[in-house]
């Protein structure tokens, strides 16, 4: 049972889907009306996954257009975020490296579309494991950083460079020394690409060295981690840590492990775009302001 | 609880043993030996059907890339390089399936590559 205190919303593409989850230590709610202001005196971001730029397929008719969709989906929020966090998989995978570079830059002409200016990006293995990021650095930077903003600690890491999905021991070195320099009740919000934990190993979905990341992240008293790869929204707790998955922006996939095969779920023409999103969380130190709404997903 | 599988002790390692090492296996001792191929983006076979209770030694060959090979309900993984055959040995104890997976990204068909090991009396 999640607590009041612990509670976000979470906004589907198209304004159509709530779900209320927990960033520890924060929170905030939907008041019912869609109105995002005045509910984010402290702030609010928004994240958005696998966006796959370059998919071909029946499971996405439309992909072409999704993501430009979203960018405007999301410049058409009433308030916006104080910034927006691509969260991997920004381009679908393929083995020609030249066109993996047109794809990331075609991606990154199109996200400049955005109003907000203060955009993060993180690799998926899509973009990065065949080449252990060498085209992605080339173009957004460092795969893994941790930023401050507004009193929360952000650190964004690194599961997908290694195609063994490894955070690799100099990264968790350097996640050990970030972490040094924060309280044991700092709020600290993990961003990342693979779950750190073992959603569903038999498709792939974890970080094989994940669980060294957590018990680092252990201590921390208020510590949130929002992540994407599995094309769904999924809420999980390790003790006392969050983790949320996001909506894709290019085909939902079925529940970790509910059946053989991790194949797209197929696309509804009765219903373009059903099962993606994005999502916005906020961030606001007094819950009590707020009540909590639960919406069902609603095509954008 | 039972331990439900027990696993071969090729090196003189206690736990699970993943051997990796040059040739090609044979049918020795009882053991179940099958040679499965690994390559973008299948394995083969990808159905592998084994006895209970009789040793099995997979015989990996990966044609193209470092691809993984993970029975995470087994607790059985290991990385498969080319240009060597990486053997991987268990028993099996119990009847039942067990899914397995590539868990090294090779590609675009990366989320194909996986299969199952069917248990049998």
């Amino acid at each position: 049972m999640m607590q009041r205190r612990d509670f976000l919303r979470l906004l589907g593409a198209g304004g159509g889907a709530v779900f209320a989850s927990g960033l520890a230590g924060r929170a905030m709610a939907d008041d019912g009306s869609n109105k995002m202001a005045g509910a984010y005196d402290d702030f609010y971001f928004v994240q958005m996954s696998d966006t796959h730029w370059g998919f071909k397929g029946p499971a996405n008719p439309d992909a072409a257009n999704t993501l430009k969709h979203a960018v405007a989906a999301v410049n058409a929020l009433k308030t916006q975020p104080d910034f927006i966090v691509f969260t991997g998989d920004l381009t679908h995978t393929t083995d020609d490296a030249q066109e993996r570079r047109r794809r990331l830059a075609e991606f990154r002409d199109i996200v400049s579309g955005l109003k907000v200016k203060n955009v993060r990006f993180m690799p998926g293995e899509h973009d990065a494991s065949l080449d252990n990021g060498a085209a992605y650095k080339e173009m957004f930077g460092e795969t893994h950083y941790a930023f401050d903003h507004k009193g929360v600690h952000f650190i964004a890491l690194d599961n997908v460079s290694d195609p063994g999905a490894r955070i690799g021991e100099a990264q968790l070195e350097w996640l050990k020394a970030d972490l040094s320099r924060q309280k044991k009740d700092a709020p600290i919000v993990v961003l990342t690409h693979r779950p750190l934990f073992d959603l569903a190993p038999q498709w792939d979905w974890a970080t094989r060295d994940g669980a060294q990341a957590i018990e680092l992240l252990m201590p921390y008293a208020n510590v949130t981690v929002f992540y994407g790869h599995i094309h769904q929204e999924h809420h999980h707790r390790t003790e006392h840590i969050a983790h949320h998955s996001a909506k894709s922006l290019i085909f939902p996939l079925p529940a970790p492990g509910s059946q053989a095969k991790r194949a797209p779920l197929p696309w509804d023409p009765a219903a373009p775009n059903k099962g993606l999103g994005f999502r916005e969380v906020g961030a606001e130190v007094d819950a009590s302001r707020y009540r909590i709404t639960e919406r069902p997903v609603s095509a954008g | 609880m039972k331990t439900l599988w027990r696993v071969v002790l090729g090196v003189g390692l206690s736990g699970i043993c993943l051997g990796a090492a040059l040739g090609v296996g044979n049918d020795a001792g009882g053991e179940q030996v099958i040679r499965v191929t690994a390559q973008r983006f299948t394995f083969t076979p990808n159905e592998i059907v084994v006895k209970k209770g009789r040793p099995v030694v997979l015989e990996f060959s990966s044609l193209d890339f470092v691809h993984g090979f993970n029975i995470p309900s087994l607790k059985l993984r290991a990385d498969l390089p080319p240009g060597k055959i990486t053997r991987v040995r268990f028993t099996p104890d119990r009847a039942g399936e067990h899914p397995f997976v590539c868990d090294n990204f090779c590609g675009e068909g990366h989320e194909d590559m996986h299969g199952r090991i069917v248990v049998k009396e």
